[in-house]
């Protein structure tokens, strides 16, 4: 199935979830945060909470400049 | 989300302060009411650079009658491209002190109080304690996750903005009302793996996007007015020219906040991995000179940017960014028979290299503590730093 990853298509199987899609782009899970259809999936839900199609995510990164 | 205002108004503006205020005045929304709001208001602003610049300049424009600056360093040149409150003259003064001039210049209403220390766990609860709403602008994670911790622990909201290269990210954390910043990231990214503004720089005129966005809501917050971004991160792409703002909610498993903690050692400034290859594999730039002029035969790799590499370099030094050590690709492109020395900016990812270069077997190895910085202050003090 289609979604779009940080505005990009993407295909990804059925069932993929918010960790998979993570590991799929970085290294480290730490410092990152996901916005799944514009709303931000909390840590200890990452898991248990699936893509579906054409769904938007959006994985960000904490930046520290000030 | 709609708050109730923070603070109660003062009792009356002067003569002067209804002049000096009249286009806030005439706003209904804002009005009598919502100035004498700004003048009680006590608003603390940790870390007067980048965003701490444009913040302090429009909060005391608007008439914010206590404010609170919070910096420990002093100006450099390097700082001047962005904290457009310091300027040429201000050149080696404590940034307090020359935002505190900038700020009075700007509005005599002001009261301005300065905190010339580096906020730590064992003063921030204090320092918070006198104010009623604190905005984040410093440079690093530690002292970001000390904030939120502190302003948790004492029930404060705070405005928190963060900038890099192109973006900036901004919101309104506040525990009693919505998530707060451990909801939003539990805990920073490994050591090394998302570079300061030093390292990966920041587009100047960034600063004043997101630090007029911060005072902004700091206005809103003070005056209970609109609604805030309580549970909402704006996200600004500066390149792509787009504003988005994504929902955030309280992290229901979320480990609550009961003291302060160890933020240097949580945030891991530089990994143990690193620590540990460069203990005993650590030279200073002075010996690597003494290396050259002995004629010694090593290889000397600069592990920074292209970009940097750019702007100075050590004499004699080859480009291998620090990604290639992380992902291997650099071991190839190394010689096996000569001593390899590694060298940044400062030591923080020559270490990080190192790490990764000395676990592929190159045990020889040893990296320049201090980095082209620490060549540049003295062996050459003519070449340039950033």
């Amino acid at each position: 199935m289609d979604v779009t990853i940080n505005g990009e298509r993407r295909q990804v199987a059925p069932g993929t979830t918010v960790t998979e899609v993570v590991r799929s782009l970085t290294r480290a899970e730490r410092g990152v945060a996901v916005a799944l259809n514009d709303e931000v999936v909390p840590r200890a839900e990452w898991a248990r909470t699936a893509v579906a199609a054409d769904d938007r995510v959006d994985v960000l990164t904490a930046v520290q400049g000030g | 989300m709609s708050l109730p205002p923070l603070v109660e108004p003062a009792a009356e503006l002067t003569v002067d302060e209804v002049r000096r205020y009249s286009r806030h005045l005439i706003i209904p929304d804002v009005g009598m009411d919502g100035q004498k709001r700004l003048k009680n208001a006590k608003v603390l602003v940790v870390g007067a650079g980048g965003l701490g610049s444009p913040a302090l300049l429009y909060l005391a424009a608007a008439g914010v009658g206590t404010l609170g600056i919070i910096d420990f360093d002093v100006v450099d040149e390097s700082n001047l491209q962005r904290q457009v409150i310091h300027g040429q003259s201000d050149l080696g003064k404590p940034k307090a002190e020359s935002a505190r001039e900038s700020v009075e210049e700007i509005n005599p209403y002001v009261k301005v109080i300065l905190h010339k220390e580096r906020l730590e766990s064992d003063n921030a609860l204090e320092i918070f304690a006198g104010y009623d709403l604190i905005l984040d602008g410093t440079d690093n994670f530690a002292t970001r996750y000390l904030v939120n911790d502190a302003a948790v622990l004492l029930n404060k909201p705070y405005v928190w903005g963060s900038i890099y290269r192109f973006d900036g990210q901004v919101s309104v954390f506040w525990n009693e009302y919505g998530p707060n910043y451990r909801d939003l990231y539990p805990e920073p990214p490994p050591p090394g793996m998302v570079p300061s503004c030093a390292e990966g720089g920041v587009l100047g005129v960034l600063c004043a996007a997101v630090g007029s966005v911060m005072v902004n809501e700091a206005i809103k917050l003070i005056t209970g007015i609109g609604e805030t971004l309580v549970g909402r991160l704006m996200i600004y792409d500066a390149l792509e020219m787009t504003w988005r703002t994504v929902k955030v909610r309280k992290d229901p498993e979320g480990e609550p906040i009961t003291e302060l903690i160890d933020y240097e050692s949580f945030c891991g400034t530089v990994s143990e991995e690193a620590q540990e290859a460069a203990s005993g594999s650590t030279i200073t730039a002075r010996e690597l000179k003494e290396k050259m002029d002995n004629g010694e035969d090593f290889h000397l790799v600069d592990v920074r940017e292209k970009n940097e590499y750019e702007i100075v370099s050590i004499p004699g030094s080859v480009l291998i960014p620090k990604g290639e050590f992380l992902s291997g690709e650099a071991f190839a492109k190394l010689p096996q028979d000569k001593q390899v020395i590694l060298h940044c900016k400062s030591g923080g990812r020559s270490a990080e290299a190192l790490a990764a270069l000395k676990s592929a077997g190159f045990s020889d190895a040893v990296h320049v503590g201090g980095g082209v910085l620490a060549w540049v202050a003295n062996i050459d003090p003519s070449l340039p730093t950033y």
